[in-house]
């Protein structure tokens, strides 16, 4: 096999490793956001270090494969997607540790009621899915389900817009709960920037596998 | 809009009954850089041979098809007519070694009997000298011999040399494969530079180098054209898988 092909063979399992750690942030935030577990947050908040340090090895190992084995074609436009995949992956581990941060700092449980009237529950599990499905998409090369991520991001923006209302109605009935509910509003604006780099590495995994830009297009 | 300069319509050409260019069609731009690429023994170099009519030197080489150098069959013309035409440069620097720098340049005047008062000639050699990019190197010492330059300096004085006959086309096959790497990227500049007054057709092996110095590229494969493309375009998005396959490394 020749080197070029070993290195993007480590390169894909180095940035697989990387989607793995930030999903289980992601899924761990939201364990300590439902049970109230400020040790598995503190957690969260201390493995950031190591999403950031994937963050760098990737950095340098796309820099190195273009000086010393200078890809061309499928492979250039691979090396150029991680670059950026790894960019979006790394934003959503900020993403899983601002909301580990979030339960550090509040001094009282979500309560259930919240969570399912601002449907930051159904958020949450849209925002694991959706970086799931991605995961899948490129480690199996399936521009289909990539493309099914666009219509989910959907989802989780129609629920971001609908939040302020729902906040508000659920405040109206519950006017001691105000601190929670805008750490409510606030996990809910985070979880759907989780959409957004979602589908911005969909994007990227469609223009490695099928050479088409869709960045800045409206439709897909 | 760009004016097609060589046209070459259902081309083939044959070694005795090996076919080794087939059915090549292709069209070049005038003042462009095209490389032409392929694995070994894919053609390349007979198709580079074919435009300016040096295949039929070799015994049993034969070809047929179209090829029109500006719209005019190059096969109805005199040969050496073509060749001034298109001039052409070779993978190892060929200067005579018996010339100095200066007779070298105008080798091709007095090889084909024409001649020159003393000022055209110092023109020429001022001009074809500069064009190629050594001319502040050699002024000093344009009575030397051309074989005491160094390898980038020789080949550079071989681009001199084929350019002072005025050609519209220059074929390269491999001008830097015998080259160090200064000497390379010195040649290189040079081939930017010439295509503001030539039409340049490159045959290489190294794909970084046809990445580098040409508008569009020719990809062949056993004698086939595969694929031609804006290079860009190749280098990022080939068309055919077995371009992809080439550029990649992963030919089988």
């Amino acid at each position: 096999m020749a080197q070029l092909e070993v290195q993007l063979g480590l390169l894909k399992q180095e940035v697989i490793n990387m989607w793995s750690l930030v999903r289980s942030q992601l899924i761990k935030a939201q364990t300590s956001l439902i049970n109230f577990d400020k040790d598995l947050a503190r957690e969260v908040i201390l493995k950031e270090r190591r999403v950031n340090g994937y963050e760098l090895k990737i950095d340098r190992d796309c820099e190195n494969i273009f000086a010393l084995l200078t890809p061309v074609a499928i492979d250039l436009r691979f090396v150029l997607a991680v670059l950026k995949i790894n960019s979006n992956l790394e934003r959503i581990g900020d993403i899983a540790e601002g909301v580990a941060k979030y339960i550090v700092r509040t001094g009282q449980p979500f309560k259930p009621q919240l969570l399912e009237a601002t449907k930051l529950t159904v958020m949450y599990e849209g925002s694991i899915n959706i970086l799931q499905d991605t995961l899948i998409a490129f480690e199996n090369e399936d521009t289909i389900l990539a493309r099914s991520v666009f219509k989910k991001d959907e989802f989780l923006d129609d629920i971001n817009l609908d939040a302020n209302n729902l906040i508000e109605n659920y405040l109206k009935e519950n006017p001691g709960d105000i601190d929670q509910a805008l750490y409510a509003l606030s996990i809910i604006r985070k979880l759907e920037r989780v959409g957004d780099q979602s589908k911005n590495i969909s994007e990227e995994i469609i223009f490695y596998l099928e050479a088409k830009v869709l960045k800045h297009k409206h439709s897909h | 809009m760009e004016s097609t300069i060589i046209r070459s319509k259902n081309f083939n050409a044959y070694f005795g009954v090996n076919h080794v260019v087939k059915d090549v069609n292709i069209e070049i731009p005038k003042n462009h850089v095209i490389a032409v690429m392929g694995p070994s023994g894919c053609g390349k170099t007979t198709y580079l041979r074919c435009i300016n009519r040096m295949h039929e030197l070799i015994p049993g080489a034969t070809c047929n098809g179209e090829m029109a150098l500006n719209n005019e069959d190059v096969y109805s013309m005199h040969p050496i007519f073509v060749r001034l035409k298109i001039g052409m440069v070779f993978q190892r620097p060929n200067p005579f070694p018996n010339l100095s720098i200066y007779d070298n340049v105008i080798a091709g005047y007095k090889l084909n009997g024409i001649k020159l008062p003393k000022a055209e000639k110092d023109n020429v050699v001022e001009r074809s000298l500069t064009r190629a990019a050594l001319w502040k190197e050699v002024k000093d010492s344009l009575h030397k011999k051309g074989t005491f330059l160094s390898g980038g300096q020789q080949q550079r004085l071989c681009i001199a040399r084929a350019i002072a006959m005025e050609p519209e086309v220059l074929l390269l096959d491999e001008p830097t494969s015998a080259l160090d790497p200064i000497s390379t990227s010195s040649v290189e500049d040079l081939l930017h530079e010439l295509k503001a007054n030539y039409t340049l057709v490159i045959v290489t092996h190294n794909m970084q180098q046809a990445a580098r110095v040409s508008d569009r590229t020719a990809f062949f494969y056993l004698g086939e054209l595969v694929e031609y493309d804006d290079t860009k375009k190749m280098f990022t998005n080939p068309r055919d898988n077995r371009t992809q396959n080439y550029i990649t490394g992963r030919f089988s």
